[in-house]
């Protein structure tokens, strides 16, 4: 590597640190998550490392443990991160000229809600070695953090697993919360999705649709009735998570 | 792990991938529907609280002890703390909750 492109990675490298300290907690949480459904700690990792993203593997979870469709999973997978097609496409215009088809398809595994935050926020256009840089450590982190949550699942007293359990709805929680506050729009639509989802959880006529089909007609519903009556200002596609 | 595992990572990972990489090879111009780009705005916070709520009163296995580190998640976020700070302070309240309902026991 050239001083440049070593500096650029290292830029990356740098930029990526406190994305996979976070990265690592979130993770540990959808290690205990996963076993505590009956994976195994490889089958957790593996989906981590293949996956990279929390919102959807849970969902894929919930799938899994319910022994739901593939086309469920596919279209579950595919609403919950539809969210990054937006980030892809606006990350698009901001890659430098070195960027051939192939480092095209491997910085595209890596778009997430702050990567993309991240990488967005860049003055000038990314070069591939930043991104490289920049998807490295936090890709790790998710992996490991798998790893340490799926293992500690399977050795921590029951109680405390139990009270570990709820540590990945914790961080739903400390992502949608703030955003309600801030936005009326948005507190509208976890209202909606929320009520939608426990309508379909305990209204015994809905009892015959899977959990995974319940996740999408929330999201789905909940956010076409967002987008409609809170439309949001250009620009404001990408979100923290 | 069985093949149907198998499939069923196979199918998250690749759906997940093509969504992520399909727009950054083909298109090289930006979403201008409003009404698209406010859905996509909204989607995650619609997917995080349908997967919360009612799930996270299952996940500790009593309903009270949930109910608790929930209660302390809300408020910790509410407040604007960091996600690991509210996520480990749920957890602890959880705990903290299970062990007094054990006595009470």
């Amino acid at each position: 590597m050239s001083q440049a492109r070593r500096r650029e990675f290292f830029s990356g490298i740098k930029d990526g640190i406190p994305i996979a300290l976070g990265y690592l907690s979130v993770s540990f949480g959808f290690g205990i998550t996963a076993v505590s459904n009956g994976l195994t700690i490889f089958a957790a990792v593996l989906i981590s490392m293949t996956n990279l993203t929390s919102a959807g593997q849970v969902a894929g979870l919930t799938v899994i443990a319910s022994n739901g469709g593939m086309i469920e999973m596919a279209v579950a997978q595919f609403v919950i991160n539809l969210r990054y097609s937006l980030m892809s496409l606006s990350l698009s215009q901001k890659l430098d000229k070195g960027f051939t088809p192939l480092s095209r398809l491997a910085a595209s595994f890596g778009i997430t809600d702050e990567i993309f935050a991240v990488a967005s926020g860049r003055s000038s256009d990314v070069s591939k070695h930043y991104m490289a840089g920049l998807i490295s450590l936090p890709w790790v982190g998710w992996a490991l953090g798998t790893f340490l949550g799926a293992a500690a699942g399977q050795i921590l007293p029951e109680k405390l697993k139990a009270a570990l359990g709820i540590a990945i709805y914790g961080m739903f929680v400390a992502i949608f919360v703030p955003a309600a506050r801030k936005a009326i729009g948005v507190l509208i639509v976890v209202i909606i999705a929320v009520t939608a989802s426990c309508c379909l959880k305990y209204i015994p006529l809905f009892s015959g649709i899977s959990e995974g089909f319940a996740i999408i007609i929330c999201t789905v519903l909940a956010a076409v009735i967002g987008a409609i009556f809170f439309p949001v200002k250009q620009e404001e596609g990408g979100t923290e998570e | 792990m069985t093949a149907r595992l198998l499939i069923y990572i196979a199918v998250m990972a690749g759906v997940t991938y093509l969504v992520r990489m399909i727009p950054m090879m083909v298109f090289r111009r930006k979403i201008r529907s409003q009404f698209v780009q406010s859905f996509l705005y909204y989607v995650p916070y619609a997917v995080l609280g349908a997967m919360t709520i009612p799930a996270v009163f299952y996940a500790t296995g009593n309903i009270v002890s949930a109910a608790v580190g929930l209660a302390a998640a809300f408020v910790l976020a509410f407040f604007g703390q960091s996600l690991i700070v509210v996520a480990l302070t749920a957890s602890g309240a959880a705990f903290i909750a299970e062990l007094i309902l054990g006595w009470i026991k």
